[in-house]
């Protein structure tokens, strides 16, 4: 066995250990041990999906001495380090990029628990990444809730408590539906580990036993994970958290932690369920339809909001209605455009929660839209980032947010009573994003009023960097997206093997 | 309706598994009191692990440890279950107190346990300019 092989199992194990080191170390050390440990992960990541990607092939890695069905397995195939990947260089440069808020949000006794709940994030969702075992993604699962419920309450002041309260009762009724979701599956199949659980699924289809039990099953561990991801009706927690939270937590919630749940969701339909089952109950349409109400309806919402971050915020629901969408296409371009998807809005959603901060920091950390007008004058960098997001959201050529609209579109066509819906969601949901996006970005950068209270700030550049940075890698997947799109449809293909 | 009474009465052990679960997460649906919602998670909780638990038992087996020397067959209960529900309640304990910490820091902050007068004060808030 290749020493690159066991990097999914030291990354995981290297978040835990980081936690408690977080926690026992000196205060001071928690930054820099957080740091090392992203900046570590991204290395593992990397050498883990080229190790994958030469060899073109998926492998699985079991952990201690015991085969299944009584071991746990990790699988690694191009999406999970993948995923892992970007998940840990979103990470890192969004707690780069918020790390002056963090030290003024959090109270100086509480920081070293904001850098232990960072890293046992980073380990729960890289464990929800690559796992292959039903009941570890549901401790997981858990693992990640409790950590991002940390991130969020910790900050002092505002009402981050009752949103951390609003978040954790939808997070709790979201992993109580996976949770027995995944007992029943295991009391139809005796199965937990997902290439066994596919074949155990599709033998009970075949055979027309227990239909209406896995229906059952498939609907609620849908369902769960689709109230964790903020998905349309479930967004009720998404606005308040994302806006509540201190900078670098509302980079990390709306662009990472989201999407571990939609990966996961991926890969139990994918590996542990089995593409044609899952179709089989319905369920993808149920997804696509809930996607499409979730581009029209929280981009509606979004337009309504009264500040820049729950604007954002409201956004970033929408967005993941796409997600769904993709999943819900039902095909495996349907799923490459999903995590398409996936990638711009992780990409793009930290530069803009970065950048909206440092805007409200130039009006007197006032979020209302009055306030941000001629923003852009008073903090430059800021305001061009801003606006470089915001093109991007909207879906203009060239930049990220434009490639899986592409491709969303693209295979629509290709689909049949779905076709129209797709295509309509498409366009209302592009032209609401026009109206509040394009409006936050010509506000920002109309002239101010004379009697303007708000003075122009001095620029911190170490803080514009992760957000330069985000806007590169925008430039760059919207410019040539087409090696980026066939290493998903790969990854995609290895998923269902 | 007697066959279904004497089906309920067959399999008590998931007849009462399904109405903790439903009675646990009515709670921590419909109920006002965050407290109450606490206390409906561990009932769900509970209902989960009786009903995982009851998965692997068999009437009449062991416990599953296998002596290295034994010389006549037996049957064991299977121990997935049983890790599984072992591993549920530290998770369900941990959530449960992280819950309840929220809990008592929202009743020192605010003086009420009532979700909807809370949900209330953030809509209110959203209306405001501040951050």
């Amino acid at each position: 066995m290749s020493v690159v092989q066991n990097f999914p199992m030291f990354s995981i194990v290297l978040g835990l250990l980081c936690a408690i080191a977080c926690f026992a170390a000196p205060r001071a050390w928690g930054r820099r041990i957080t740091l090392a440990l992203l900046l570590l992960s991204g290395v593992m990541q990397g050498c883990v999906l080229w190790y994958c990607y030469v060899n073109q092939a998926s492998y699985r890695y079991q952990l201690g001495h015991y085969p299944a069905p009584w071991g746990s397995e990790l699988t690694a195939g191009l999406l999970e380090p993948g995923m892992g990947l970007l998940f840990s260089v979103v990470m890192l440069l969004s707690v780069i990029g918020g790390g002056r808020h963090v030290g003024h949000d959090v109270a100086d006794g509480k920081q070293h628990l904001y850098w232990v709940a960072v890293d046992l994030t980073l380990a729960a969702l890289l464990a929800m990444c690559y796992t292959d075992d039903i009941f570890t993604a549901y401790v997981f699962i858990e693992i990640c809730t409790i950590a991002a419920c940390a991130l969020l309450a910790v900050r002092e002041g505002g009402r981050n408590l009752i949103a951390s309260v609003r978040y954790m009762v939808f997070a709790l009724i979201g992993s109580s539906l996976f949770l027995i979701g995944v007992v029943f599956t295991y009391a139809v199949t005796g199965q937990l580990l997902f290439p066994q659980l596919r074949q155990a699924v599709a033998a009970l289809w075949e055979a027309g036993t227990y239909r209406f039990a896995m229906t059952v099953a498939i609907a609620l561990m849908t369902a769960g994970l689709a109230v964790k991801s903020g998905c349309f009706p479930f967004h009720g927690w998404l606005p308040d958290a994302h806006s509540q939270a201190t900078t670098a937590s509302s980079c990390i919630l709306s662009g990472v932690i989201v999407k571990g749940y939609a990966v996961l969701l991926i890969k139990i339909i994918c590996r542990g369920l089995g593409a044609q089952v899952f179709m089989a109950t319905g369920a993808q349409n149920v997804l696509l339809l809930l996607g499409l109400g979730g581009m029209v309806w929280c981009s509606i919402d979004a337009i309504f909001a009264k500040r820049l971050k729950v604007m954002i915020a409201f956004s970033s629901a929408a967005q993941i209605g796409y997600i769904f969408m993709g999943i819900g296409m039902g095909t495996a371009a349907g799923l490459t455009a999903a995590v398409l998807q996936m990638v711009s809005h992780a990409i793009t959603k930290p530069m803009l929660f970065l950048a909206g901060s440092q805007l409200s920091d130039a009006s007197h950390g006032r979020m209302d839209f009055p306030s941000l007008r001629g923003a852009g004058h008073r903090n430059v960098p800021a305001g061009i980032l801003f606006t470089v997001g915001a093109l991007s959201m909207v879906g203009v050529p060239l930049l990220a947010g434009f490639v899986p609209k592409l491709y969303f579109a693209r295979e629509a066509f290709a689909l049949g009573w779905q076709r129209w819906p797709v295509l309509l969601g498409l366009a209302a949901s592009t032209v609401l994003n026009v109206l509040y996006f394009l409006y936050t970005a010509v506000l920002i950068w109309l002239p101010q009023e004379a009697d303007c209270r708000f003075k122009p700030v001095k620029p911190h550049w170490d803080e514009y960097l992760p957000g330069f940075i985000f806007a590169g890698l925008n430039v760059a997947m919207g410019i040539h997206p087409g090696p980026l799109a066939a290493l998903i449809d790969r990854a995609v293909a290895l998923l269902g093997r | 309706m007697a066959a279904m009474f004497d089906h309920l009465l067959h399999n008590y052990e998931e007849a009462a598994a399904i109405a903790l679960l439903s009675i646990g997460f009515c709670m921590l649906l419909f109920d006002r009191n965050l407290l109450k919602k606490v206390i409906g998670l561990d009932i769900m909780n509970s209902g989960v692990f009786l009903l995982l638990a009851d998965r692997g038992y068999i009437a009449g087996g062991k416990a599953p440890i296998m002596a290295e020397a034994a010389s006549e067959a037996v049957r064991y209960v299977n121990p997935i279950p049983a890790g599984l529900v072992l591993v549920g309640i530290v998770v369900s304990v941990s959530m449960s107190a992280l819950m309840l910490a929220l809990t008592v820091r929202v009743y020192q902050t605010y003086r009420t346990l009532d979700v909807d007068h809370l949900y209330m004060l953030m809509s209110h808030r959203r209306k405001g300019g501040r951050a």
